[in-house]
């Protein structure tokens, strides 16, 4: 594992460079909006890593707060199986196949759900009790820079496309500013919180705020019909090659983005050894409850425990 | 073990009572919003019919923060002589505790927007052009979604430093929704223009949904030390 993270440091780095190059100087130039569009390449790809990672950070807090308790773990897998088998049937249902939306396929919305379902068992399989934590810690941390990135190219491109820096009715827009409120104030109390249940109340909140999003979804879609606004991207389908070129950026930010959360969940773990190694060493001290033993007994760095 | 309604009522009554002999909590109420009243009267001097298209924002932001301000004392008060310890060791139920606090806020706050909307008529010479009536559906709604989530995240803001900052910032960004609703629902009758039927449905979900996620999730916060 220790060698995997300069290679694909360096794939990533490759991956960027190619994915900018693709961006400039390949991608054929907008036929309405000039050279401005390019900032596509940088702002839906920011977007949708972004949301993968609040998604990610939402499933670690429902794990965390759901492993205190057998009886909850066993609920709580109960309700996703549930979701996972409600998700898979429902949209070939007649009846259901005709409230989609066009351009939605039974079939996208079947494979979404099963993959919900799997990603809320793989994450509880390979992340032990502690490392949920630490994992929503991290997820949440390189959202919220990703999302800022969103919320600043968004303007820099409505400005001379739309003419307005930022158009207060708008779904997307307005979801997202909310999202990232909500991930500042998880931030917040992580940082404000002294107690050594943070991680609960930090998970509480996750919860609450993945609650908020499909409410500030509905509200601001039924706001905006009442009082038409510009609508993003303008409808249409997209170029095929400009399509293949955001794809290409968007697995570069993954890349990059993963890159980063893997270094900040190690940094993460390593902060915590080296707290509880405190901990026990201020334990073990002289006047403490256990007899003296000489300081280099105490691991600061990982080891076998 | 009393029934769960049983200690509810007690713990209501006994924060009532409290309430009744100090007022602490609904003098600050009263005089912050009257203040936040006659700045925004300072800042905004509209015609009757500009006032009908803001006002409406006006009010919910003024019982917003005065919302704030009793919330604040919910759970402090419940701090000194270690009550709040007394309760989490009892056998009582956690949400009985929780249900008590949320009603107990919800009178106060119903109480301040029962003096202050008198005020809010009379500076800003109010007439409604909708259906006056379904005013009170959504100051109902409206008021127990402010409290449903304040007293939750002020028992969440107890294990915090600065916890008095800390309660509005997780508050709000999870009350945009409610606002919303309560602010564009407002405006709608006043104006008269359109139906306010979607921002009532939308507060009625609003309030189910994270009522029932407040009481899911209560013990977790009243243990959490």
């Amino acid at each position: 594992m220790k060698r995997a993270f300069p290679i694909l440091a360096v794939v990533t780095a490759l991956l960027l460079a190619y994915a900018f190059y693709q961006a400039i100087f390949v991608a054929p130039t907008d036929a309405l909006q000039g050279n401005v569009y390019r900032i596509i390449y940088y702002h839906v790809p920011s977007a949708w890593t972004a949301f993968l990672l609040f998604f990610i950070n939402f499933i670690a807090s429902v794990q965390y707060l759901a492993s205190a308790k057998p009886s909850t773990e066993r609920a709580a897998n109960g309700v996703v199986i549930a979701i996972g088998i409600a998700g898979a049937v429902a949209p070939f249902l007649p009846q259901v196949k005709q409230q989609l939306p066009a351009g939605m396929y039974p079939s996208s919305v079947a494979t979404t759900a099963l993959i919900i379902a799997a990603v809320y068992f793989l994450v509880g399989k390979y992340f032990p009790e502690q490392s949920l934590d630490v994992l929503a810690v991290t997820t949440a941390e390189v959202g919220v820079v990703f999302c800022t990135i969103v919320l600043i190219t968004g303007p820099i491109w409505a400005r001379p496309v739309w003419g307005i820096w930022w158009a207060p009715g708008d779904i997307r827009l307005t979801s997202t500013l909310v999202l990232w409120l909500i991930y500042v104030s998880y931030l917040v109390l992580r940082r404000f919180s002294d107690s050594a249940q943070t991680q609960k109340l930090a998970a509480v909140l996750a919860v609450f705020g993945a609650l908020d999003v499909p409410l500030v979804y509905f509200s601001i879609w039924f706001f905006r019909t009442q009082h038409p606004q510009p609508v993003i991207g303008g409808g249409g389908s997209m170029d095929p090659r400009m399509l293949h070129v955001l794809l290409i950026n968007w697995m570069a930010f993954l890349c990059f983005a993963f890159l980063v959360c893997w270094s900040r969940y190690g940094l993460e773990k390593l902060r915590r050894e080296v707290e509880e190694a405190e901990a026990l060493e201020s334990l073990l001290e002289p006047g403490g409850l256990a007899p003296p033993p000489s300081k280099s007994s105490v691991p600061l760095s990982r080891g076998p425990q | 073990m009393r029934s769960f309604w049983s200690i509810t009522l007690a713990t209501l009554t006994k924060d009532i009572r409290l309430e009744w002999r100090s007022k602490d909590a609904l003098n600050a109420m009263l005089f912050f919003s009257l203040l936040v009243v006659v700045i925004f009267v300072f800042s905004f001097d509209p015609l009757a019919e500009e006032s009908r298209h803001i006002v409406g924002g006006l009010v919910w932001v003024a019982f917003l923060f005065a919302a704030v301000v009793a919330l604040n004392q919910t759970w402090a008060r419940e701090l000194r002589n270690q009550v709040l310890d007394a309760y989490r060791v009892s056998p009582a139920a956690a949400n009985a505790l929780f249900v008590a606090k949320v009603l107990g806020n919800f009178v106060f706050v119903s109480l301040l927007e029962a003096l202050m909307t008198p005020l809010f008529i009379i500076f800003y010479n109010l007439r409604a052009l909708g259906p006056t009536w379904q005013l009170i559906p959504i100051a109902l709604l409206g008021t127990w979604a402010l409290v449903v989530n304040g007293t939750f995240f002020a028992a969440m803001s107890l294990r915090t430093r600065s916890r008095e900052l800390m309660l509005p910032l997780l508050l709000f960004p999870v009350t945009i929704p409610a606002l919303l609703g309560m602010v564009a629902g407002t405006t709608n009758i006043l104006t008269g223009e359109n139906p306010a039927h979607f921002w009532i449905v939308l507060l009625l979900t609003y309030d189910v949904v994270f009522t029932t996620a407040c009481l899911a999730l209560f013990e977790t916060v009243l243990q959490a030390e």
